[in-house]
């Protein structure tokens, strides 16, 4: 292992002292080579996993659309390496059964580059629309380009997942895209030992998280330790986002879903009085001066710290406890144990202690193309053997579906499993972010800035009859 | 290189001439000399040397901080700001990480130079005919053709992406290097035209009537009395095509597929999903960087000396 590495450091170096002549291109032939090289040991590796449960699955579903060997879908997405070699290991079992070749192609650029490919013609057969929104907008835009999932796929759905998440992928009744993963944005990250070590108990309910936090404040005004909260919603053109997040959950909380249904449909105004009332109480965590910014400044440092690195105090005890999805499991530093004994973990963002709202997302597989090899993917993609296949793929863990037949035994980490569990768990209420079900000029434009005006001191008033003022007069 | 020149003809001039020319030479003589001291001695005077540092840092300290932070440890960089980790711990880890990781750079450093060689020779080759017809072959419309042509160069390249997608989608030839080599042919083409038409203009008609008179043919003229002259100009949008296609990041990403992208769009990915991998960018830039500054700087003299030839020789 570490002579490859050393290897690849001389071929990476004498590439660059080669560099401005024709040997240039010959020693990154060969560097490229390298890795490519690297990249199919990678592959095989994972093939032979595939292989395994290729042999598991029932390829059954998959013969009524008839002889597919030969044919290939192509599939067009915003996840890319390293995420995206574990979505095209998790093919090879259905690749196996039909003898369709999967053609993935991954970019950060997805969301612009979809609408463009769709106006230039150059349509994937399959994209994994990250948001509703999305989805929305080309069934509205160019709804003769887009496909209604076949029924064998809605058939899925059906049985697999909540009825909640089959009316996120539809559009004025019609059904056309099938949930791929999920994650769960209600959690609170902190530090077992930490919590251990002082003896706090993880808070069941809201209340408790308060009071909670108060003690940790007081010990931290009298020089004891830290302060309790560390939070950042800087996101480069995105900035404000994590603090969606924040006030879609605290409002499932006070408000309830059905509220919230009605907030993110804009039935109620954004102004309603209940929804100020969660902006406050979530003011009361994040603009409360001696909870927040722990090790990162006052109040309005989290409008300028990155949400990427936000809960970073965690890991050296300046911050207690760091409101972040689960993919936030990701982010952390290369090492850090993710485990309920580990260095950090996180538990559910509580509510009143009996009802059990979570705020999650996803991604929904919309299809461009209805000949049979695409429509038997679609099935695939939306079966449980594609859940299991994913899970088992996924061997570093931050992946999960909210597909119950998911076995969470196949996930790779606990934490994963918790999450599947939140998921599956029948008292939990699902919700998707409501900034993605949003119109875009708010779920990703007034709502965004919204919340760093808020966090830069403006009140809660001006600021949610500003959103309101922005709603699209349509919708 | 320029002032010995001037200063030459004037004292060829003085020799020529009788008396009165002389004298008159002798003034411009002066005039010269004491504007080109004076020149010399305001680009020397240490304010101005003061002023060219400071300008000089102040450009400089970005890449700097760049460099800096591509070597610190993935923890540091995104903990605290790079001129904190003057002194290290330093690791290259990231250039490892970002040339041969998932997703690495080294696979499309290579499609780079496969999308940069003929994105620039394409459009030389082409600009270069085009360029002799239009200054050299007398034909109806060649005013009107020129300047429309040239007007093409205001048309932003962004109102072209969608419908050129949708022309490649119909040929067949999307997610091809060719369709690459073709926009990137095709929005370098007016600039290439006109800078080397305008070099052509400046050669003395004389030298290509010479060669007319000889018997020359065009291909004649074109290949040995042209050519040779026009090298620094070739070099000089070589350059400039270069370094656009390199670091070109929109064409590359409108037009290529998994298989076919520049190391632009490359980088841009490798912050993966959600963004948490963005250590990894500095690395990744200053890889992508190498290229251009060997180019440039090996072929900077031709840089010079084209630009400045282009606007004195006649």
């Amino acid at each position: 292992m570490t002579s490859s590495i050393g290897m690849r450091r001389v071929r990476g170096s004498a590439a660059i002292v080669a560099a401005g002549s024709l040997a240039l291109v010959l020693a990154a032939c060969s560097g490229g080579d390298g890795g490519g090289g690297d990249a199919t040991g990678g592959g095989d590796a994972t093939g032979d996993g595939g292989g395994d449960t290729a042999e598991g699955i029932d390829c059954a579903p998959y013969e009524e659309f008839g002889d597919l060997s030969g044919t290939s879908v192509s599939v067009y997405t915003s996840i890319v390496e390293p995420e995206s070699d574990q979505q095209i290991a998790s093919y090879k079992p259905f690749e196996d059964c039909t003898g369709v070749t999967i053609n993935y192609e991954g970019s950060r650029e997805f969301e612009a580059q979809l609408l463009v490919r769709i106006q230039a013609g150059n349509l994937p057969d399959v994209a994994y629309l990250p948001q509703p929104g999305l989805l929305n907008t080309i069934v509205t835009q160019y709804g003769d380009k887009i496909v209604a999932a076949p029924e064998q796929t809605a058939a899925n759905v059906d049985e697999y997942y909540d009825p909640k998440w089959k009316d996120y992928g539809s559009v004025d009744g019609t059904f056309y895209a099938a949930p791929l993963g999920a994650n769960v944005k209600s959690f609170v990250w902190y530090s077992p030992s930490m919590f251990e070590d002082a003896g706090y108990e993880i808070p069941e309910t809201w209340d408790d998280m308060i009071t909670l936090s108060q003690t940790i404040a007081d010990e931290a005004k009298a020089g004891n330790g830290a302060m309790p909260w560390c939070a950042g919603v800087e996101s480069g053109d995105a900035t404000g986002w994590p603090g969606t997040d924040w006030i879609e959950d605290v409002v499932l909380r006070t408000a309830g879903p059905d509220v919230y249904d009605q907030w993110v449909t804009h039935e109620i105004p954004f102004n309603d009085p209940q929804i100020v009332d969660a902006w406050d109480t979530a003011g009361e965590i994040l603009k409360n001066p001696e909870f927040v910014n722990a090790g990162l400044g006052g109040v309005d440092s989290i409008a300028t710290t990155t949400w990427t690195d936000a809960g970073f105090g965690i890991l050296d005890g300046t911050c207690w406890m760091h409101r972040a999805a689960n993919f936030y499991a990701t982010q952390w530093p290369e090492g850090t144990n993710v485990a309920p004994d580990g260095d950090v973990y996180a538990f559910y963002l509580p509510g009143d202690g009996t009802s059990k709202p979570v705020l999650g997302g996803g991604e929904f597989v919309a299809a461009f193309a209805d000949r049979p090899e695409v429509q038997a993917f679609q099935t695939y993609l939306s079966s449980p053997e594609w859940a299991n296949a994913k899970a088992k793929a996924t061997d570093t863990g931050g992946w999960v579906s909210a597909n119950k037949g998911l076995d969470p035994e196949n996930l790779a980490t606990e934490f994963d499993k918790l999450n599947a569990q939140i998921l599956q768990d029948p008292e939990s209420v699902f919700r998707f972010d409501g900034s993605d079900l949003m119109p875009g000029e708010v779920g990703a434009g007034t709502f965004w800035t919204g919340i760093v005006n808020w966090l830069t001191g403006t009140d809660t008033q001006t600021v949610v009859d500003t959103i309101e003022a922005s709603w699209p007069a349509s919708s | 290189m320029s002032y010995p020149a001037i200063e030459s003809t004037t004292l060829v001039e003085t020799a020529d001439g009788g008396g009165d020319e002389r004298r008159r030479g002798r003034l411009r003589r002066s005039k010269i000399a004491e504007r080109s001291e004076s020149a010399a001695s305001r680009l020397s005077s240490p304010w101005a040397s003061a002023v060219a540092i400071l300008v000089a840092i102040l450009w400089t300290i970005p890449s700097v901080g760049l460099l800096v932070t591509s070597f610190r440890p993935e923890l540091d960089i995104r903990r605290s700001g790079w001129w904190t980790g003057l002194t290290g711990p330093f690791t290259v880890q990231n250039y490892e990480t970002a040339w041969s990781g998932s997703g690495g750079l080294g696979p499309f450093f290579v499609n780079s130079f496969v999308i940069t060689l003929p994105a620039v020779l394409i459009p030389i080759t082409i600009a270069l005919l085009a360029a002799y017809a239009f200054a050299w072959i007398d034909f109806k419309g060649r005013n009107f053709l020129f300047v429309a042509m040239f007007a093409l160069q205001v048309v932003p390249l962004q109102v072209a992406l969608v419908p050129l997608l949708k022309a490649y989608v119909d040929m067949g030839i999307n997610g091809t290097f060719w369709s690459v080599w073709i926009s990137h042919a095709m929005f370098g083409l007016p600039l290439a035209i006109f800078l080397l038409h305008n070099f052509m203009k400046d050669i003395p008609p004389a030298l290509v009537e010479a060669a007319r008179v000889d018997g020359a043919g065009h291909v004649k003229i074109f290949f040995q009395v042209l050519l040779p002259l026009l090298v620094p100009a070739i070099a000089a949008f070589g350059i400039f095509q270069f370094l656009w296609v390199w670091n070109d990041l929109l064409v590359g990403l409108t037009f290529t597929d998994t298989g076919s992208r520049p190391i632009t769009v490359a980088i841009a990915e490798l912050a993966g999903s959600r963004g948490g991998q963005w250590h990894l960018l500095t690395a990744g830039a200053f890889i992508s960087m190498i290229v251009p500054l060997v180019v440039f700087f090996s072929l900077q003299r031709y840089f010079v000396r084209g630009l400045l030839a282009g606007s004195v020789k006649g």
